[in-house]
């Protein structure tokens, strides 16, 4: 199949219809809404399952119904939304059944605004809802890579029964660019084993997230725990720019990422070596590639179009080994890539120790920009 | 690295984005690497919109340009925003039927168009993005004309398809004064 | 010449219906759970729905229900039960899909999931067991509690100043297009508890005939949490509860009536 040019939300939709999503449930918010616009026309031409449910509380718990009968099913939405999707998304979590949920981020916290931002790190990576549970979190940076992502997401949702997020932000829901879609895949024939089918000449299947014994809901855990570690040791997933020879290394996601792409060439056309360092499974973090970077650049820059989220899994990683720097825009800011080569000029001139606090040093910067009107 | 940033921007209606929908269109279609981002959501409701269009030979970085080398302008705020913005030897095409002053800076190639008559001229009010589109390419030959008369021809919704031969006349019309003005300019 | 005598034929005539696991409920004594479980179980089983039942649970008393009934099962979050059958019947449209929920679950948390699909007309089955208190927290007040009512979070009795007034949901429901089947019975005697079976078994057929959102309202007894012994507590539904919450066919799809 040729490239098309494609629009991002409405791309990734068609994404998940191919991979051979059955059932979508969702309510619209901006800037995700084209998503379910998508799913609207084209999951009853096909025979699937397509509800605009009445909130994204209810959508979130028809997703966990129709996951529970083993069919690849998922939701979109954008921050505020996916705040009211949290209590479902624990019981999906608890009750080990796989879900896709894509993030469409924008600015908050609060009603915010409905522009770009990564400000969902922490709820999408670290967890968000209740209880010890771990989630996949891919990011993609592009159209092409949100197509690929998604079918990825059910493909590791079915194998770890799993949480998967796909997060984008605002810029590349809206965003078209070439990209190629991947055929239609066949719907599996039998459903799993462990789904709600009615028993028929088998024992009943129960799904539940309720262990009321505390010792049973450790052995979950445990199980949970264990499911993570094997998604670690496999499913780190990363991409790097210019690193090879880089002395400086930009680490961002997403949007931020690729911005940072078009500043390291500039700074390269000035002589500085730097490189960008790409994580594409934010969970799992590439917390030994970010520490191997470390041990051979002199300095390590995280921009992120939030407060400093990842800057912190980043230091982390880094163990002090060298300085780590954050230059981040929020609220729905979109940094540009001259504001990203201003900070790869400072901190490839900075000779400053690491024992400082980044987000400090950062947050006087950027009020000075924000101060200038940029 | 042969990079090109277009910004084209108007009153929402105007078919700002359209215009850089065509223009991604062309250059998919010649293997060139673009992006398309608009503005979105409540401005784009009756208040300014505009989109952001990335043509490069190489996989493009940041959809988003602070500076771009290209303004198109369809209306006055466009023109008050993009004038400063817009790089130094950059270009910039200004509809002169809603624009009613000169620049204020000396350092960029430009032309100004009278859009809507031309369009109500062909008979299509709305073709003022295509005069002003073909103007940009007589100016700055990112891609040539022909280029973008495919793309029209290949991408116009079905429902509009009877107006592309008034698109190709707006497309021209816009380009033929411009390339006249641009080779007499020689910036 | 020596006849074999001839046995008199022993017939079963009580047994747990196969839809029923051979657990004992955690159920407290007095409790009418216990008789809707089983109205539940029996009509599946009369139906011959056990094999394509999908059961939703609760959270509330009924949050076990799962452990009881002989079927596939799911656990909601709170409150979520309709939407989550709503996923589970828009995925496998041929099996039976039902809730079972109390009037914590259904009245108050979940009222927006349960008008929604009553309203899309979800072609499930709602078991709604109001007993007019929240039972698994220990008894407190109910969107259901009756004005006056004493429960642990309205020790003075409800006070409908400060309150509000019982929600009645058969009443909402009814006024939904999309609902085919919605009625209120009662399970404080014998003769009401067959009146219930029949309404049970009418709202599993009007899932299996296509005619939309089908919800049974039963009225239950709490004696645990209303401090009263289990025949009081069947005389306070007769004497108490029906008053505010009248018995009755609130809407009837046609097709069902004959």
């Amino acid at each position: 199949m040729a490239k098309e040019l494609l629009k991002g939300n409405e791309a990734f939709a068609e994404a998940a219809i191919r991979a051979g999503c059955e059932g979508f449930f969702g309510y619209p918010i901006t800037p995700s809404t084209e998503f379910l616009e998508h799913m609207a026309r084209r999951m009853p031409q096909l025979g699937r399952a397509f509800v605009q449910a009445e909130s994204e509380v209810a959508a979130i718990n028809m997703v966990y119904g129709a996951a529970c009968a083993g069919k690849r099913v998922m939701t979109s939405s954008s921050s505020p939304g996916i705040s009211l999707m949290m209590e479902g998304i624990s019981y999906i979590a608890g009750t080990e059944v796989p879900a896709v949920i894509v993030n469409v981020m924008r600015g908050g916290p609060g009603l915010g605004n409905i522009a770009p931002s990564q400000g969902d790190y922490y709820q999408m990576v670290k967890g968000g809802g209740h209880g010890d549970y771990f989630p996949i979190v891919l990011a993609p940076a592009s159209v092409q890579e949100a197509i690929d992502f998604i079918s990825l997401a059910f493909d590791l949702a079915e194998k770890y029964l799993n949480i998967v997020y796909v997060i984008a932000d605002g810029n590349m829901g809206q965003m078209m660019e070439p990209a190629e879609l991947p055929p239609m895949r066949e719907l599996p024939k039998e459903p799993p084993a462990w789904a709600v089918t009615g028993a028929k000449g088998r024992k009943p299947n129960i799904l539940s997230s309720i262990y009321i014994n505390p010792p049973d809901e450790e052995v979950t855990n445990i199980r949970l725990v264990k499911r993570w570690l094997e998604i670690e040791k496999n499913e780190i997933r990363f991409s790097e720019y210019l690193m090879e020879d880089a002395e400086f290394a930009v680490i961002g996601f997403g949007t931020a990422g690729r911005v940072a792409t078009t500043a390291i060439r500039a700074a390269r056309q000035e002589g500085i070596k730097v490189g960008l360092f790409r994580p594409i499974t934010l969970a799992p973090f590439p917390k030994e590639q970010v520490a191997e970077i470390s041990r051979r650049v002199k300095r390590i820059l995280v921009v992120e179009m939030n407060s400093g989220m990842m800057l912190e899994d980043v230091a982390a990683a880094v163990q002090g080994r060298v300085p780590v720097e954050f230059f981040g825009r929020m609220g729905g800011v979109t940094p540009f890539p001259d504001e990203i080569l201003d900070e790869i000029r400072r901190v490839a001139a900075n000779k400053r120790p690491v024992n400082w606090n980044a987000r400090a040093e950062w947050i006087a910067r950027l009020e000075q920009i924000v101060a200038e009107g940029k | 690295m042969n990079e090109t940033s277009i910004i084209i921007s108007g009153f929402g209606g105007q078919g700002a984005l359209f215009a850089g929908q065509v223009l991604a269109y062309a250059a998919l279609d010649n293997d060139l690497n673009v992006t398309w981002i608009p503005s979105y959501g409540p401005e784009m409701r009756g208040g300014t919109a505009h989109c952001t269009v990335i043509i490069s030979e190489d996989a493009i970085g940041s959809p988003l340009v602070r500076n771009p080398d290209v303004a198109v302008v369809l209306n006055l705020p466009s023109l008050d925003k993009y004038e400063k913005l817009t790089r130094s030897g950059g270009v910039l095409v200004a509809n002169s039927s809603l624009i009613n002053r000169d620049l204020s800076r000396n350092d960029l190639r430009h032309a100004y168009l009278p859009a809507n008559e031309i369009a109500e001229e062909i008979g299509l009010a709305r073709l003022a993005n295509m005069v002003m589109l073909g103007g940009m390419l007589g100016l700055d030959p990112i891609l040539t004309l022909e280029m973008v008369k495919k793309a029209l021809d290949e991408h116009m919704p079905e429902r509009h398809r009877k107006t592309i031969p008034m698109n190709y006349e707006a497309i021209e019309r816009g380009y033929s004064l411009c390339a006249k003005e641009s080779a007499s300019i020689k910036s | 010449m020596m006849t074999t005598p001839v046995k008199p034929e022993i017939q079963v005539v009580y047994q747990r219906p196969d839809s029923f696991t051979d657990l004992t409920t955690h159920y407290c004594p007095g409790c009418t759970h216990g008789i809707a479980h089983r109205l539940v179980a029996e009509v599946i089983d009369e139906m011959g729905l056990r094999e394509k039942s999908i059961g939703v649970a609760p959270v509330g008393c009924s949050v076990f229900a799962y452990k009881y009934f002989n079927m596939d099962f799911v656990e909601a979050a709170h409150g979520r039960a309709p939407a989550m059958a709503t996923g589970i019947k828009r995925v496998l449209p041929k099996n039976t899909v039902f809730t079972y929920q109390g009037d914590g679950d259904l009245a108050s948390i979940g009222m927006a999931e349960i008008i929604h699909a009553a309203a899309r007309g979800e072609n499930i089955t709602v078991i709604f067991i109001n007993n007019a208190i929240y039972g698994m927290t220990g008894g407190q007040m109910a969107p259901t509690t009756l004005p006056g009512m004493k429960t642990t979070s309205s020790p003075f009795g409800r006070d409908v100043e400060l309150s509000g007034y019982p929600v009645r949901m058969c009443e909402i429901l009814a006024t939904m297009e999309g609902a085919g089947y919605i009625v209120r019975r009662s399970l404080h005697d014998a003769k009401h508890i067959r009146q219930a079976k029949k309404a049970i078994r009418l709202a599993f057929e009007t899932q299996e005939r296509g005619l939309g959102f089908a919800m049974v309202e039963l009225l239950s007894s709490c004696p645990t949490n209303w401090e009263i012994n289990p025949h009081e507590a069947l005389d306070f539904i007769a004497e108490r509860m029906v008053p505010v919450f009248p018995l009755g066919d609130y809407k009837v799809n046609e097709e069902l009536k004959h």
